[in-house]
């Protein structure tokens, strides 16, 4: 029994009366060590123990502003700098639109954080530990009673006056609270094998269902349904056509937009007369065949057409398209050429759709006419 | 003349009750066995849940198709019964909070119970946006969170709003309740015999020891929980509001909105918390802690709440009117007498209409009548929320694409299952945890504080 170590002396009260009485008894006696347990919170209480006004208030104020300030500053750098989102064309940092989500995050960072410093800063919970637990005083004051308990560590602690003082203000049940033997003998080891035991299977449990649930589960039905579509994919087997093709043909006789088909294969002179350039001169049209002549033709006939290219002194060397027979030429018969090619020269008619390569014969008469001014161009 | 002192507050708990009375008629439900009725009332809840369990199998496998949602009318059901589930869990955090602000001591036979309808009614809701996306399990993009995508949410738009409110409400509720429940379950915790119930009690009251240097505290996080509480529960139907009234279809685009979404929901979460509360305090005998003038007063703020949603209705079509802009009034004229006349008119007959019999006295506090007229109040503002959104979207700028919605039984299916699941937490809640507040009542009982007299 000598081994037990005393934690407190308490006394029961039947009304808040009394025990409020009791409390200012004892701070008048001069304890500081010791604690009213009421079974709910009593009016004056706090004024009778003589107690400093809480501060959780501060808590609260710190964080809700930490959190307004942080969540203004995180949604200004994700909307305006790291990913800028054009609304309408309003502000990327649009103010007002963020007021709610500020206010949701200050309302939740400040609750959440207030609750916990309570029940784990101030409070040191979880703690069911504690010397009073598990006994008749606190059976009766979690109901119905007001108990008093002064503790051994007060400086003005003794067992004879404290328990003189106790009967001195009419508390009931004067008892004596001991520490747990088996709790105060134990000793709490942080290395115990039983906790790291415990804390393995905790993180092999954790890290397993993180794995398991990005990386399996997300791919299993039915998560992945957006990968599962029921279409036709290109060159897959088709069960619906009867030819068996997923892609389909075009109805016989179909042609595509600009591709008509060319008549006078292997006729230039028939082209020459037949075909007429549907291209009006134009700025558009000039500055069209500029480009076009400059990647496709300029190469050889040069950029001036003088056949004055990069590739003169080759053989053949590159015609000049300033010649007497091409500037007689028909716009048809240059057509035919670069449709079809001509000696050395390939067909063009995969690089230059048909109204690009009449927008190239355009340019080329200009070019022509640039070397051969009639009289009447210089007015 | 009536000899009502007014210089005397009245009791709140009715008769002198011995606290440890009040503490074992409290904790009754949790030391009995369930008995019949409690089965039957569970079986039924059941049922209606394993609807919303077919519903959403339904949904899910073969789509969103399943519903009644087309083209103009995308938002129906789904959305209809987020914005009523919201609403109702808004009377919990108004009891509990803007109610101990103002000292209303009567709140705190209601208060427990109320919140546990504000966290099941939040959870309930919270499942319509999930499946209203289509594909829930993708639900996490919802949130702003540094991803592989390198992609961020808009937070410009009032659909992410949603997503913070309703998830920050539902989170300050939990703790609210949950910091409620940490002394009672500590009077359990001293309470029981049974050893595994003792285990339990003993974890979630984590060593509570009724201390009044823990009390003191405790009192102040209560009261700035309330402080964050009142603008939170105020700005969540506020932001539910503005998924419509930022949008610009005539009907939606008013700014009355979030004040009448905030009285709607107050309107209907006292309905509902009278309804159940009706049951309640008569299965469970708390004729006494929930007394007929707690009943009378909610029955008092269901008038107010309802003359408040009665004038906005008139206001809209005021303002529709007098803004002169012919899509709104045409959006207004067409609600009440377009072809879902019929859903407006139960509307208004429900909401305005049958909350004003609460003028008289005698119908106050006759239960019956009472229980009744909530019902009326909860089918009214479901409708309300139903014309809201439905009528809006089915007729809107361009008369070409009108059309006229019409749910599928899913969505039936959902609609009811959506109560079950409600329902079962409730019932559930009644058999796992205090109803009513242990503390919180034994200290308004007469008595229970000090007199500060000289002794």
């Amino acid at each position: 029994m000598s081994k037990k170590v005393l934690y407190s002396y308490t006394g029961i009260f039947d009304t808040p009366d009394e025990v409020t009485h009791a409390a200012e008894k004892a701070v008048e006696h001069g304890y500081t060590k010791y604690d009213v347990n009421t079974p709910y919170p009593l009016h004056g209480m706090n004024k009778a123990m003589n107690l400093p006004p809480s501060k959780l208030g501060y808590v609260a104020l710190a964080v809700g502003l930490s959190g307004a300030l942080g969540a203004l500053l995180s949604l200004w750098w994700v909307s305006a700098v790291d990913y800028p989102i054009n609304v309408g064309g309003k502000p990327f940092f649009s103010f007002p639109a963020y007021i709610p989500v500020i206010f949701e995050v200050t309302v939740l960072s400040a609750s959440i954080a207030t609750v916990l410093a309570m029940l784990f800063f101030f409070f040191k919970f979880p703690n069911n530990a504690h010397p009073l637990h598990a006994t008749d005083y606190m059976k009766k004051v979690s109901s119905d009673k007001y108990g008093i308990s002064i503790q051994a560590e007060d400086p003005k602690f003794d067992e004879s006056s404290v328990k003189n003082f106790l009967e001195s203000i009419r508390a009931k049940e004067i008892n004596a609270v001991y520490w747990d033997e088996e709790e105060t003998a134990h000793n709490h080891k942080i290395l115990e094998p039983k906790f790291l035991t415990f804390l393995f299977v905790v993180a092999v449990l954790i890290s397993g269902t993180t794995y398991f649930t990005l990386n399996k589960l997300m791919n299993m039905l039915p998560f992945n349904w957006m990968m599962e579509q029921s279409k036709q994919s290109a060159q897959q087997k088709s069960l619906v056509f009867e030819d068996g093709f997923g892609m389909r043909q075009p109805v016989n006789g179909t042609i595509a937009r600009g591709f008509l088909p060319y008549e006078f294969k292997g006729k230039p002179d028939l082209a020459g007369e037949k075909l007429v350039n549907p291209i009006l001169v134009s700025k558009e049209s000039l500055k069209l065949g500029q480009a076009k002549y400059d990647i496709y033709c300029s190469p050889c006939h040069g950029y001036h057409a003088e056949g004055d290219s990069r590739l003169r002194g080759q053989f053949p060397n590159p015609p000049s398209l300033h010649s007497e027979k091409v500037r007689t030429w028909g716009d048809g018969r240059i057509f035919a050429v670069i449709t079809e090619g001509q000696n050395i020269m390939p067909s063009h008619s995969t690089q230059l759709t048909v109204d690009e390569r009449w927008a190239v014969i355009n340019y080329i008469r200009a070019l022509q006419r640039a070397l051969n001014a009639k009289e009447s161009d210089l007015k | 003349m009536s000899s009502v002192d007014y210089t005397q507050e009245l009791s709140v708990v009715e008769g002198k009750q011995a606290l440890r009375e009040l503490d074992d008629l409290i904790a009754k439900p949790l030391e009995t066995k369930p008995d019949k009725k409690f089965y039957i009332a569970l079986s039924i809840t059941l049922s209606m849940l394993s609807l919303l369990v077919i519903g959403l199998g339904l949904t899910f496998y073969y789509g969103i198709g399943m519903w009644g949602n087309n083209n103009p009318v995308g938002w129906a059901f789904d959305i209809v019964n987020f914005v009523f589930w919201v609403g109702i869990g808004h009377a919990g955090t108004l009891i509990s909070a803007i109610l101990f602000l103002f000292r209303q001591k009567w709140r705190t036979g209601i208060a427990r119970f109320a919140e546990g309808m504000t966290i099941f009614a939040v959870m309930t809701a919270g499942l319509f946006p999930l499946i209203h996306v289509g594909r829930p399990w993708l639900a996490g993009y919802l949130f702003p969170y540094p991803n592989q995508h390198s992609l961020w949410v808009n937070f410009t738009s009032p659909l992410l709003w949603d997503v913070f409110a309703v998830s920050t409400y539902f989170i300050v509720s939990l703790i609210f309740w949950y910091v409620g429940l940490i002394p009672d379950l500590a009077t359990l915790r001293e309470k029981t015999n049974h050893k595994l119930k003792k285990i339990i009690y003993s974890i979630f009251s984590l060593g509570w020891r009724f201390s009044n240097r823990h009390w003191q505290n405790y009192e102040m996080v209560y009261l700035i929980l309330a402080g964050f509480a009142t603008p939170l529960v105020l700005s969540v139907h506020t932001i539910v509001s503005f998924d419509f009234a930022v949008s610009i279809i005539p009907g939606w685009h008013t700014t009355i909105f979030p004040p009448y979404f905030v009285a709607g929901a107050v309107f209907s979460g006292f309905a509902m918390v009278q309804n159940v509360l009706v049951i309640v305090r008569k299965i469970f005998n708390y004729e006494h802690i929930i007394t007929i003038d707690t009943l009378e007063k909610m029955n008092k703020i269901m008038l107010l709440t309802g003359s408040l949603v009665g004038y906005a209705y008139a206001m809209e079509f005021f303002i529709a009117w007098y803004s002169g802009v012919e899509a709104e009034l045409f959006a207004f004229l067409n609600r009440a007498l377009g072809p879902y006349a019929w859903a407006y008119w139960i509307m208004i007959i429900c909401n305005v209409v049958s909350p004003q019999l609460f003028w008289s006295k005698k119908i106050r506090r006759t239960i019956p009548v009472m229980f009744v007229i909530a019902i009326f109040v909860n089918i009214g503002m479901w409708f309300e929320r139903f014309v809201i959104i439905v009528t809006s979207l089915s007729r809107d700028f361009l008369p070409s694409s009108w059309a006229y919605y019409t749910p599928t039984l899913v969505d039936g299916m959902i609609l009811i299952g959506s109560f079950g699941f409600f329902f079962t937490w409730i019932l559930l809640f009644t058999k796992a945890l205090p109803v009513v507040s242990m503390a919180e009542v034994k200290a308004v009982v007469d008595g229970a504080q000090p007199s500060h007299k000289d002794n």
